[in-house]
């Protein structure tokens, strides 16, 4: 029988002011199971572990049980000093004394009670606890980057410096995202592509870095540390290796469509290069566009090609790779403004979102910078800027903060008083949000500097009167109503997950929350790495978040999964679940229920078995299995049972 | 040498386990040879006062079949227990408690009531005139056992030496136990002697199963045009073949199985499960709405549990009696036994 001792935590007076410890202790004593019992301060402290490794070695023990606070807190500390003290640290049990216990109880009696009834579960427990010892699995020492944003980017470059390649990969043509849309940026207002080139070149110039543009990830197979992943990249129709940028090819091609880095508001051919500095540095064909595909119809690229990059032939391939870790960046969309009808957009040519406000910002963009409404090309004199489009309205559209929107619109405003100096900006707003650095400073500045005309409230209707955007709101500072005329309006759409997240993740396993990002293990001390081991988050794909907080999410996400490849092997915890062969009869309903794919109907032997690193030891196999064929180490039904029985008996 | 002693009895039951011994055919010839019986009121002329009159453990194996349900039975299983050497609980109903343990659900009071009163449309019984333990005749007094308020599986009420599963059980099981028994084999006491594995086992529709079982919704037999070789669960039928021991037919192929009818779950639970319907309600809920399960509304969820009918009936449909639930509670189960 295990000689089993049992620390009772004071925790200061978080315990003691509601449990009775020397009663816990005095009373404890006499239990069979307990071979030793003391109480102490605070257990975790240096001189609490030490009284734990003396009593270990003094008093022969084996078998450990602190009660004290929760298990999450502090239950490494003391399976540490008990390995310490040469015992298997999962001989170590924790007692709830605390949280479920001393700070949910008022009355000492029965708080006393239910503590000396918790360490009591915990000792049964123990008993029948196996040592157990981590287990181990070789780590593929590179990483998989989703996403070709910033997010993505600066993972990729944090990754590739400490000298392990990457995988990158790009939905679309061109690394860059949304950032290289941009104009200039809050609150410095540095120009967005001038910051984000120099690090897209040097991503594409990193030898340790594999880029995958035109790609989707199509399937991930194994587990951390272990991954084989399956790339689906569309045809290349254009070799990006011979395509020399001559331009021969757009020139001639009769296909316009909408241009999606210009957010619509010029035109591209069917073969393009998304925008000069795009990386990979080619021109690519988009197919959906794209007569070439039927050479009867055109063919005329082709023909002028002298470099002869292009050929239609091309077919979609799956390129697999195999990594150690998973990094999703795969960022934002903004909410569509279709389910803003009464804001007149798609009807107005001079409503427009935030996005295209930024290309008619940028140098680059449709109007080489010049601020010029979409309808008429006049320059506005007066523009309406609607902050939370979609955002924080729960009954109609999303009920979260863009986060961003306070500070974009108010740099809207700012750069279009800097280009139009003679015009007045309104800024509709529902509060001002402006947490971070300088920015207070920076929406103050406007506000004071640019004569902003800032109105706390929300717009009700926008229509079109002669040449004029009406615009109906409600001051809820004065409580009159607002009607204001503007020559445009411009909309700061709220942000939701980027298409197709939610397949995406589907497709991985991943969690994603009721408003459909990535949901990190834990909101405040793990927000990088998904709840799936080896996956970590990064960008706006986990949550609204404006560049320096994407950045150092990214940086985050790279430094943890550069922890995760910078070892040989992973350990994983042995807390995981078992099959009894003799028992199981391989009826199958366990492996429907894994969400880490950890089990696997062995036909041959007609039983189910468990991958024991994939294996999270959630315990949904446990609850599904109805032979009991199924256990969790260190949880077994019966050790569950006699704490049950203990429990009930009290 | 004299031959072993071997009595039968039966309690609470439908006379199918007596049957079941009868169903050993010639087999039962050469058994006879090899035994003596002495106690088997349904098939030969015994009286009580004949087990009275035994000594202690002259009797080498009674089987006991039935339930408890009756002061009667629990008297005669008393009685058999302490004449005899090795009691063996034959049938579902005696090891736990079977379908007569579904009466657990409801209480002497209403079992009378609708057995007796007015809720019974075929008794004209308008002074609700119920069996009572003593009546006064002017011959004298008259008794009839007393009905218990639960019914009990037979290890409830005595020690039990060894089961055999099943409604019936198997004639092979049977042959078995006896043959193993009159060799002087004793396995381990409290041993089911039947194979241990669920009867997914040695089910032969075992390879007609998906990667993956995912129902959407529960359907009755006789909703759908079942598929005579698909794996009955997969099909969205609950068949209870996960969590019983398998041994119905010799070949292990299941025997409602092979009328293409879902396991019912009359061998009982393998070893290990506590509680059946329990341990079948959560792995049925493990595999059903599975997908898209994040986004189902309560009503989606409400609406599948819906589609199982009678689930108290399903899944406790044999073990009612010996799972942790034993019986409905209410004031009058709290008073009486």
């Amino acid at each position: 029988m295990k000689r089993i001792g049992v620390f009772v935590c004071h925790c200061g007076v978080n315990i003691k002011e509601t449990v009775d410890v020397e009663k816990v202790t005095v009373e404890l004593k006499k239990h069979p199971d307990i071979t030793h019992i003391e109480n102490y301060m605070f257990m975790c402290s240096d001189p609490g572990q030490n009284l734990l490794k003396n009593a270990i070695k003094e008093k022969k023990l084996d078998g450990v049980v602190v009660a004290a606070c929760s298990p999450t807190l502090h239950e490494s500390t003391f399976r540490n000093a008990v390995e310490e003290a040469g015992l298997n640290q999962y001989q170590c049990e924790i007692a709830n004394i605390r949280e479920q216990c001393s700070w949910v109880h008022k009355e000492m009696k029965d708080a006393t009670h239910k503590a000396k009834v918790i360490i009591q579960t915990a000792v049964a427990k123990l008993k029948l606890n196996e040592s157990l010892s981590a287990i181990s699995a070789p780590v593929t020492r590179r990483a998989l980057v989703v996403g070709g944003g910033i997010a993505g980017i600066q993972a990729a470059i944090d990754i590739a410096d400490a000298g392990y390649e990457v995988v990158m990969v790009e939905k679309k043509p061109s690394l860059g995202g949304h950032m290289i849309q941009l104009s200039e940026t809050f609150p410095t207002l540095d120009c967005s592509q001038c910051i984000l080139t120099p690090k897209m070149v040097q991503v594409s110039k990193d030898e340790n870095v594999k880029l995958h543009v035109n790609s989707e990830v199509e399937a991930v197979e194994g587990y951390i540390g272990n991954f084989k992943v399956k790339i689906k990249q569309k045809a290349q129709l254009v070799n990006p290796d011979l395509c020399n940028l001559c331009d021969d090819c757009s020139d001639i091609c009769p296909v316009l469509v909408p241009d999606e880095h210009e957010e619509g508001l010029a035109w591209r051919k069917s073969i393009f290069i998304p925008f000069p500095q795009a990386i990979p540095a080619t021109f690519t064909i988009d197919e959906d566009s794209c007569l070439g595909l039927d050479p009867i119809a055109c063919g005329k690229c082709k023909d002028v090609c002298e470099a002869e990059a292009i050929n239609y032939d091309a077919k979609t391939q799956i390129i697999e790779e195999e990594v150690g870790a998973i990094i999703i960046a795969t960022g934002y969309d903004l909410y569509p403004e279709e389910n803003l009808a009464e804001y007149g957009y798609g009807k107005y040519p001079d409503v427009i979102t935030s996005l295209q406000f930024e290309r008619i910002l940028s140098a680059t963009g449709p109007t080489n910078g010049e601020v010029r409404r979409p309808s008429d090309g006049k320059v506005p004199k007066e523009v309406a800027f609607i902050h939370c489009c979609g955002s924080r309205d729960p009954d109609r559209h999303l009920s979260y903060c863009s986060k961003i929107c306070c500070m974009y619109s108010s740099k809207h405003a700012k750069l279009y008083k800097h280009k139009v100096p003679d015009g007045q900006p309104y800024n509709f707003y529902i509060d001002i949000r402006s947490g971070g650095k300088q920015y207070d400073e920076f929406v103050q500045q406007a506000m004071e500097e640019e004569e902003l005309l800032m109105i706390r409230g929300k717009v009700a209707r926008i229509y079109k009167e002669n040449d004029k955007m009406i615009i109906h709101g409600v001051d809820t500072l004065s409580g009159k109503g607002v009607q204001l005329e503007a020559d445009m309006v411009v909309l700061a759409m709220g942000i939701i997950p980027s298409a197709g997240t939610d397949e995406f993740a589907q497709k991985l396993k991943l969690n994603t929350g009721e408003d459909g990002f990535m949901v990190e293990a834990h909101p405040k001390l793990r927000p990088v790495e998904s709840i799936q081991a080896g996956y970590f988050l990064a960008g706006t794909a986990q949550g609204p978040k404006d560049i320096p907080e994407t950045v150092s999410q990214a940086s985050g996400a790279a430094s943890k999964a550069l922890a995760l490849l910078s070892s040989d092997e992973i350990f994983h915890s042995p807390i995981i679940a078992t099959v009894d062969t003799d028992l199981c009869s391989g009826c199958g309903i366990c492996v429907a229920t894994c969400p880490y794919d950890a089990r696997e109907l062995n036909e041959a032997e007609g039983v189910v078995e468990v991958n024991d690193i994939l294996c999270e030891g959630c315990g949904a196999c446990i609850s599904a299995c109805p032979s009991n064929a199924c256990q969790q180490k260190n949880f077994t039904n019966r050790q569950l049972s006699e704490m049950i029985k203990i429990v009930a008996a009290n | 040498m004299a031959k072993p002693k071997v009595g039968f009895y039966w309690c609470a039951s439908c006379g199918g386990c007596e049957e079941a011994i009868v169903d050993l055919h010639e087999d039962l010839l050469v058994v006879a040879e090899k035994i003596d019986i002495v106690f088997w009121p349904c098939a030969m002329d015994f009286k009580y006062q004949d087990v009275r009159d035994m000594s202690e453990n002259e009797i080498d194996i009674t089987f006991i079949n039935g339930a408890i349900r009756t002061e009667e039975q629990e008297e005669m299983a008393n009685l058999l227990r302490e004449k005899s050497k090795i009691l063996i609980s034959f049938g579902a109903c005696s090891q736990i408690g079977g379908i007569p343990g579904l009466a657990n659900f409801h209480d002497r009071d209403s079992i009378f009531q609708s057995s007796y009163g007015s809720t019974c449309p075929s008794v004209d019984n308008p002074d609700f005139i119920v069996p009572q333990t003593k009546t006064d005749v002017p011959e004298g007094e008259l008794t009839l056992p007393a009905f218990h308020n639960t019914v009990k599986s037979t290890d409830q009420v005595v020690e039990v030496d060894y089961y055999l599963p099943g409604c019936s059980p198997a004639p092979y099981l049977t042959l078995n136990a006896i043959n193993t028994l009159l060799a002087g084999k004793r396995p381990e006491k409290g041993t089911v002697l039947a194979p241990v594995k669920a009867l997914c086992d040695t089910c032969d529709r075992k390879d007609s199963k998906p990667d993956k079982i995912m129902l959407k919704d529960i359907k009755r037999v006789s909703e759908v045009e079942l598929d005579p070789e698909e794996c009955l669960l997969a099909q969205g039928i609950i068949c209870m073949g996960p969590i019983t021991r398998s041994g119905c037919t010799q070949g292990g192929e299941g025997r409602c199985i092979k009328a293409n009818m879902p396991c019912r779950g009359c061998y009982g639970p393998i070893p290990e499960v506590q509680d059946v319907g329990a341990s079948m309600i959560s792995a049925i809920a493990s595999i059903i709405g599975i997908e898209g399960e994040e986004n189902m509304s309560d009503e989606h969820v409400e609406k599948i549990m819906d589609t199982v009918v009678d689930p108290a009936g399903t899944f406790y449909r044999f073990s009612l009696a010996t799972s942790y639930l034993r019986r409905k509670l209410n004031d009058y189960a709290k008073d009486n036994n």
